[in-house]
C-alpha cells in the first residue's frame, strides 16, 4: 500500500513536469469581454505605457470594438504566445518581430494576409517608411505591420566616464580594444552585457560579421545555403568575441545579468560600465529609470565600430526594424474587422506619434523630421531616425530572422564562445548541422 | 459493545473502493492520459505550430546522440547527490531540534517554516538580486567575499543552485521529521533514561531507527523531487552559464518551447518519467521486506 502510494507519487512528481507544460497550453487565453472585441499581447517594458495609452484612447472612441490588451515580460512572451497560437488560442494581435517566425506562422496558416487590407488602404501604406514595412513581408506578401519605434543596435556610452579617462569612443575595433586596459585601470568595466538573456550575446556576432564580411554573409545563413557558418568572416568574428571577453572587457558576472531586469543599463548610468552595445529601446528605459542620465547630456551614442579590412559598410546597422502587429486568422470576423480598423485609425495618429517621441522613440513614419526636431531628446531621435532611413542594410536580428530551432542553438552556442568554452571552429561545425532545421 | 456482523465485514474490508474513484479519475486524466500522448508525441515531428507528421525514431536518435541530453543527466544527477547530502542532515536535525517542546524551539520552527511559504518563482527572484556581482547584497554591504559571480561562474552555480534549492525545501523535509520524532513513544526513551542512555546514544538508539520510514519518505521525496526541479532554476540561472545548470525538466523545456522541437523534448519527457520512477522503486527496496512490521516495537 505504502510502496502503491509512493508510486503513484512519483509518477505525479514526474507528469507533473509533463503536465505543466501541456496546461500552460490552455491555461490563459484570452478572457474575451465579448466575442467580437479583439485581444492584443504585446511586451511590458518601453512601450508599455504607449501602447496602453494608444488603445485607451482607442476604446474610449468605439466603444464597440473595444480592445482587450495584456502584457508579458519579453523571454515569457515569445514561447507563451507560441504556444498559444499552436493551440488555437492565441490573440486576435500578435505582436512579432518579423523574420522566421513569422514564417512558421505563415506556413501554418495562422494569421492573416494584409497585402489586400494594404492595397485597399493606401495611406496606411502610406505612412510607413518602407524598408521597415518591408519586414513583414514573407514572399512578396504583407503579414505583420509596424507598431512600436525603429530599434537598430547603438553603441551607448557614459560620457562622464570617457572625460575621466580622457577618452574617445571607438572608431574602430583596434580602438575599442584599446580602451579596454584604461577602463579597466580606473576601475571601471569597459562593456555591459546581459549575458543571461543569450541576445544580447547576438548583437557583437551581428555587427562584427556584418562590418567583416558584409551582409551575404548571413543572407547566405539565411538562405539555408550548406556549409554557410563556414563564411571566415564568422569565425574572425567569434575570435574577436572572446579576444574582448579574454582582455576582461565585460563586466564581472556578466553571464549572470539578465536584460528584463534593466541591470545592463543600470550599469551604464550608474557609472559602473562605460559601454554597452544594445538597442534603440533602452533609450526610452533609460529616460524613465534616470532622467538626469539622458537629459543632461551625460549619455552618448554611436555607431558600431568599423574593423580593418573589412567588407561591410560601416552604415550597415543590425536590430530591429520595428515591431509588428499581425492578425489572427483564428479570430472571429468582428475581431478581425475591429484589429484592421484600429490598425487604419487608431495607429500611429499624430497623438500617439507624439506620445512615442515624447518617451524616447522614433515611430517608423514619414514626416516626422520637425516632430523629431521639436523634441528635447533630439539628438537622439534624429540619429535614429537617420541611422535607419541611410542605412545600405538594416538586418533583422539574428534569432528572430532564423527558424526557433536555429535561433535557439545559434545563441546557446554563441553563449559557449562568450564563456570560452567552445572555440569558433565549434561554433561553425555546430552550426553548419542547424542548415535547413 | 455490540457490533452487527454487516458492519463488520465492512471494517474488514475497509471502506469502499469507490472512494478512490475521483482521484483515480483526475489521476488518469492528467497524468496517464498525457503520459500516452507525450509516448506518442516522441515519435512525431512537430514544431508546437504546424501539422504533427509521424518521424519514426529521429527524435530519439537526436536526443539520445545529442552531448548536451549526456550532459543535462550529469547535472541532475549532481544536483540530486548535492542535495539529498546537504538538505537530509540538516533537515534531520532540524526536525528533531523543533520537535522538542519547549517555547523557544516552537517559536524558531514557525520561523523555519518562512521560506516554505515562498514560491519557488519568488525565491528566485529575490536570490538573484541578492546574488548580484554588481547591485546584490555583497557590494551593496560592502563584503567582497560575498561579491562573487555566484551565477555567473561555472564551477560555482551548481552550488548556489543547491544552496537556494536547499533553502527553500529544508522547512518542508523538517517538518516531516518533526511530525516522525513527535511520534515516538516517550516511554522509550524514560526507558533508555533508566538504563543510563546519554543523549548521543538515544539519538542513535532510538531517534534515528524509529526515523526510518520518515526518513525513506523525506529521501523519496528529496530525490524524485530533484527531478522536478525547473521553476527555481528557470528564474534563477536560465539553465545557464552555458549549459552548466541545464537539469533534464528544464532541458525539456527549452527544447520543446525555445527550439519548438516537441518530438524531442516529449522524448525527453518519457526519459525524465522512467527515471523518475525508477529511482522511487529503488528507494521503496531499500526500505527493506520487514516495512510492514510495527514501528513502535517494545511500546
Amino acid at each position: 500500500m505504502f510502496n502503491r502510494k509512493l508510486r503513484s507519487t512519483a509518477l505525479t512528481a514526474a507528469a507533473t513536469v509533463l503536465t505543466l507544460s501541456l496546461a500552460a497550453c490552455g491555461s490563459s487565453g484570452p478572457a474575451n469581454v465579448s466575442a467580437d472585441s479583439p485581444s492584443m499581447w504585446t511586451l511590458t517594458g518601453a512601450n508599455q505605457s504607449n501602447t496602453q495609452a494608444s488603445v485607451d484612447s482607442w476604446n474610449e472612441a468605439h466603444a464597440d470594438q473595444s480592445i482587450k490588451v495584456d502584457f508579458f515580460a519579453n523571454d515569457a512572451y515569445k514561447t507563451k504566445v507560441r504556444t498559444a497560437v499552436g493551440a488555437g488560442e492565441g490573440p486576435t494581435f500578435i505582436y512579432g518581430w518579423g523574420g522566421g517566425v513569422l514564417e512558421s506562422y505563415v506556413d501554418a496558416g495562422q494569421i492573416e494576409d494584409l497585402t489586400g487590407f494594404l492595397a485597399e488602404n493606401p495611406e496606411v501604406k502610406d505612412r510607413y517608411l518602407q524598408s521597415v514595412l518591408k519586414s513583414g513581408e514573407i514572399d512578396g506578401k504583407t503579414y505583420a505591420i509596424p507598431n512600436t519605434t525603429i530599434q537598430p543596435i547603438v553603441l551607448y556610452y557614459n560620457k562622464e566616464l570617457f572625460e575621466k579617462v580622457g577618452a574617445q569612443p571607438p572608431k574602430t575595433w583596434d580602438e575599442l580594444m584599446a580602451l579596454v586596459p584604461k577602463f579597466k585601470e580606473a576601475g571601471v568595466a569597459p562593456f555591459s552585457l546581459g549575458g543571461q538573456s543569450k541576445w544580447p550575446d547576438l548583437m557583437w556576432l551581428e555587427y562584427l560579421v556584418d562590418r567583416i564580411g558584409g551582409p551575404e554573409v548571413f543572407n547566405n545563413i539565411a538562405a539555408n545555403k550548406p556549409d554557410a557558418w563556414s563564411d571566415p568572416a564568422v569565425v574572425e568574428a567569434l575570435t574577436k568575441i572572446q579576444d574582448l571577453v579574454n582582455a576582461g572587457g565585460f563586466i564581472n558576472g556578466f553571464s549572470s545579468i539578465a536584460a528584463d531586469s534593466n541591470a545592463d543599463q543600470a550599469l551604464l548610468y550608474t557609472g559602473k560600465a562605460a559601454m554597452v552595445l544594445h538597442g534603440g529601446w533602452i533609450y526610452q528605459g533609460m529616460k524613465k529609470d534616470a532622467p538626469d542620465f539622458t537629459n543632461n547630456g551625460k549619455l552618448g551614442f554611436t555607431t558600431f565600430p568599423t574593423v580593418e579590412g573589412g567588407k561591410g559598410d560601416p552604415a550597415n546597422i543590425v536590430g530591429n526594424p520595428s515591431n509588428f502587429w499581425s492578425v489572427s486568422s483564428k479570430a472571429t470576423e468582428g475581431q478581425k474587422n475591429a484589429a484592421l480598423n484600429y490598425i487604419k485609425d487608431g495607429m500611429y495618429t499624430e497623438q500617439q506619434s507624439q506620445t512615442l517621441v515624447d518617451s524616447g522613440g522614433v515611430p517608423p513614419v514619414n514626416g516626422i523630421e520637425s516632430m523629431l526636431e521639436a523634441s528635447p531628446d533630439k539628438d537622439f531621435l534624429t540619429f535614429v531616425y537617420d541611422m535607419a532611413k541611410d542605412a545600405p542594410n538594416f538586418q533583422l536580428s539574428w534569432d528572430q530572422a532564423l527558424t526557433p530551432a536555429q535561433g535557439d542553438a545559434m545563441l546557446s552556442n554563441l553563449d559557449q564562445i562568450f564563456l570560452n568554452k567552445i572555440t569558433p571552429e565549434q561554433f561553425v561545425t555546430t552550426m553548419n548541422a542547424t542548415i535547413g532545421k | 459493545m455490540s457490533v452487527s456482523t454487516g458492519s463488520r465485514r465492512a471494517l474488514e474490508k475497509g471502506p469502499s473502493g469507490w472512494l478512490a474513484a475521483p482521484a483515480l479519475i483526475f489521476f488518469l486524466l492528467f497524468a496517464i492520459v498525457p503520459l500516452f500522448g507525450v509516448l506518442f508525441l516522441s515519435f512525431t515531428k512537430w514544431n508546437g505550430l504546424g501539422e504533427i507528421t509521424l518521424d519514426g525514431f529521429s527524435s530519439w536518435t537526436t536526443v539520445l546522440t545529442d552531448p548536451i541530453t549526456g550532459n543535462a543527466m550529469l547535472v541532475t544527477a549532481k544536483i540530486m547527490f548535492f542535495s539529498f547530502i546537504v538538505q537530509a542532515p540538516i533537515s534531520l536535525l532540524l526536525g528533531v531540534f523543533t520537535a522538542g517542546g519547549q517555547k523557544y524551539r516552537a517559536a524558531l520552527a514557525v520561523l523555519y517554516f518562512v521560506p516554505l511559504l515562498l514560491s519557488s518563482a519568488a525565491v528566485a527572484i529575490a536570490f538573484k538580486a541578492l546574488l548580484d556581482p554588481n547591485f546584490g547584497l555583497g557590494p551593496g554591504l560592502g563584503l567582497p567575499f560575498l561579491a562573487q559571480d555566484w551565477l555567473g561562474n561555472s564551477d560555482l552555480v551548481l552550488f548556489v543552485v543547491v544552496f537556494v534549492i536547499a533553502w527553500q525545501f529544508v522547512p518542508f523535509h523538517t517538518l516531516i521529521y518533526q511530525g516522525g520524532v513527535r511520534q515516538i513513544p516517550t516511554s522509550l526513551y524514560e526507558a533508555a533514561q533508566i538504563d543510563g542512555a546519554g543523549r548521543m546514544q538515544q539519538f542513535f538508539s532510538i531517534t534515528l531507527p524509529q526515523l526510518k520510514y520518515t526518513i525513506i519518505t523525506s529521501s523519496t521525496l528529496m530525490v524524485v523531487g530533484s527531478l522536478a526541479y525547473f521553476d527555481l532554476i528557470f528564474v534563477l540561472t536560465a539553465g545557464g552559464p552555458g549549459y552548466a545548470t541545464r537539469l533534464l525538466p528544464l532541458h525539456m523545456y527549452l527544447t520543446g518551447f525555445k527550439a519548438n522541437d516537441m518530438g524531442a523534448a516529449s522524448a525527453l519527457g518519457v526519459i525524465l518519467v522512467v527515471i523518475g520512477l525508477a529511482l522511487a522503486l529503488v528507494l521503496q527496496r531499500l526500505g527493506g521486506k520487514n516495512r510492514n512490521d510495527s514501528q513502535l516495537e517494545g511500546a
